[in-house]
């Protein structure tokens, strides 16, 4: 169920306004990747372009290439929607449905795919899900409640529940935890040590000790000033990037010097 | 006040008394209280004064009302109570025409501004809509009257021959002149004129719904229409029945195009495309009016009374209809 994912020279344009300037990198599967960096300096976009999503914004458009396992999420082929399917998203505030239930929460992806699902197994994905988000036990009692009922972390872990029900191959995480208090946040945190068994996860954080906490690689993104592109400026292992960085911008950046 | 005892050395609260915006705020809520209460008392009055100007006509024996008033006809079954039974079956099949054939348009229409036009064309578009909203009803009706009409006899004609064993699509009588001068024209000009209203409301609710939950319905893999399904509608509902009752009650209480293009009739029939069996209460009365004597208009306020007691039926239907699953909404 994961997938590694490579990115060889992509640029991401806004419109003629570069955003993002030749990154490549690669992803391995089963494993936690961290992208950090100060604000404006394109990780998100780059992060949406794992999943096509930065196209809902007109005239937002990429080139060179994102292989998932070989094959070009932007060959002309690939249909953005299908790959949605395979790669699952998780926002900065936390977004469930208001008008649907927390069960349907968790099924309304289940339910795109046009599955005529029989009851029993809605109701098993249904707990498999929130157990997978470590949230069954705090809702099992109210599942027909709406989803915006639940608190902050509630939400988010619901919305994790919600990405995992349609077993993605992989899981983008778009600082999961920027609207949260310390706890859900820790909450989160573990969640993601253990659905890291399971997915390739790749998370977008401000924040460089949750980054040391669940990343196993990170990379950092910077930007030359404004209106210039983002760029990638070095990728390692989370520890080696911590301790002994070869760049004197990533080094600069995580011990606080920057700017 | 909250305290009642004093300790002995309390000081006169002479620096955290009124302040400088306090007598604007107490004035300001007044106004607004007053403007409150206006509507409260306006529609009060409106009640009232149809109840008491209907009831010499309603209370009137109806033989004895026909012989005053020219257009009630007992002998022919045409009672007060029984002209308005008519009108108001007339009313609403008329309206519901309307909304049947507008909404979905409108709704279309609405979507298509908010979700799926490029930017440019989206306000050129939205900007002709409201242009529409505002063209006078008077010239919907002699639109309908000397376009819409003939246009759409061939297309009469086509629904009488081929689905003519459908109730309500028989044709007139055989000697009848198929004129096109029927409920389904004026339902059909209805809908043409409710549809900016209801797009102009629902484009505007649907352009609020949270980028946060369209981007959820979009990163599951949603496409455009199933996104709109997920996330657009269910934000958008209270507001889409809200413009399709505002939509409603421009149809219920439209006078002129209606006049202009039915010929009128007083009946229970079912069939849209024959004339002289429909009418509505306001154009009704705006026919009768002119002529009517004393009694006359008190006949002719009941049926106002009775337009009146629909459009507050329909409202509190939307309301109750709104407020079912409040707790789900997008409110919150």
């Amino acid at each position: 169920m994961s997938k590694r994912i490579d990115v060889n020279n992509l640029n991401v344009y806004y419109s003629n306004f570069l955003a993002v300037e030749d990154v490549s990198l690669a992803i391995e599967p089963k494993s936690v990747t961290a992208f950090i960096g100060p604000s404006g300096c394109g990780k998100s976009t780059f992060l949406r372009t794992l999943n096509r999503m930065h196209e809902v914004i007109p005239g937002a458009r990429v080139e060179g290439e994102v292989l998932m396992d070989g094959v070009n999420l932007y060959a002309d082929a690939v249909d953005p929607v299908t790959v949605r399917r395979h790669v699952g998203m998780v926002f900065q505030r936390p977004n469930p449905f208001p008008t649907m239930s927390i069960a349907e929460n968790v099924l309304a992806g289940v339910k795109l795919n046009n599955k005529r699902i029989s009851r029993a197994d809605a109701d098993d994905l249904v707990e498999a899900s929130l157990r997978g988000a470590n949230l069954w036990e705090e809702v099992k009692d109210r599942l027909d409640k709406p989803g915006s009922s639940l608190s902050g972390g509630q939400q988010q872990r619901l919305c994790i529940a919600r990405a995992i029900a349609i077993k993605p191959d992989v899981l983008l995480m778009d600082e999961p935890c920027s609207a949260l208090d310390p706890i859900s946040t820790l909450a989160i945190e573990d969640l993601i040590q253990e659905l890291k068994t399971e997915y390739t996860i790749v998370i977008v954080t401000h924040n460089m000790q949750q980054a040391a906490r669940v990343s196993d690689r990170t990379a950092f993104f910077n930007i030359a000033g404004t209106g210039k592109p983002g760029k990638l400026i070095e990728m390692n292992d989370t520890p080696t990037m911590f301790s002994t960085p070869s760049e004197k911008a990533t080094e600069d950046y995580i011990s606080g010097r920057f700017g | 006040m909250t305290t009642t005892e004093q300790s002995p050395d309390s000081k006169p609260p002479s620096d955290y008394g009124t302040h400088p915006g306090a007598a604007a705020n107490h004035a300001f809520k007044w106004v607004s209280t007053g403007a409150g209460s206006l509507i409260l008392i306006t529609l009060a009055a409106v009640a009232t004064f149809l109840l008491m100007e209907a009831w010499p006509a309603v209370s009137m024996p109806a033989a004895e009302l026909g012989e005053s008033v020219s257009f009630i006809k007992p002998e022919d079954g045409q009672s007060l109570l029984e002209i308005i039974g008519f009108l108001v079956y007339g009313t609403i099949l008329i309206s519901v025409i309307a909304l049947l054939l507008g909404t979905p348009v409108a709704i279309g229409i609405a979507l298509f501004i908010s979700h799926f036009a490029p930017r440019r064309l989206a306000q050129g578009l939205g900007y002709l809509i409201d242009l529409l909203a505002a063209v006078p009803s008077v010239v919907y009706g002699l639109w309908g009257v000397a376009v819409l009409v003939p246009f759409l006899q061939p297309f009469y004609q086509f629904l009488a021959d081929y689905l003519g064993w459908i109730p309500i699509f028989a044709p007139p009588e055989s000697g009848e002149v198929f004129t096109g001068r029927v409920a389904l024209s004026a339902g059909i000009v209805l809908a043409i004129m409710i549809i900016p209203i209801i797009s102009a409301v629902s484009r505007e609710v649907f352009l609020q719904t949270p980028k946060l939950h369209e981007e959820a319905a979009l990163a599951m893999g949603a496409t455009r229409w199933e996104m709109i399904r997920m996330a657009v509608f269910p934000f958008g509902r209270s507001g889409m029945i809200g413009a399709t009752m505002l939509g409603l009650g421009r149809a219920l209480g439209e006078t002129m195009a209606v006049l202009m293009i039915i010929s009128p009739g007083l009946t229970f029939s079912s069939h849209i495309l024959q004339p002289n069996q429909h009418n509505t209460i306001a154009a009704y009365i705006a026919l009768q009016f002119p002529e009517a004597n004393a009694l006359g208009v008190n006949s002719l306020i009941a049926m106002g009374l009775a337009l009146f007691v629909i459009t507050l039926l329909v409202n509190m239907l939307a309301r109750w209809v709104v407020s079912r699953r409040s707790e789900f909404s997008g409110a919150n």
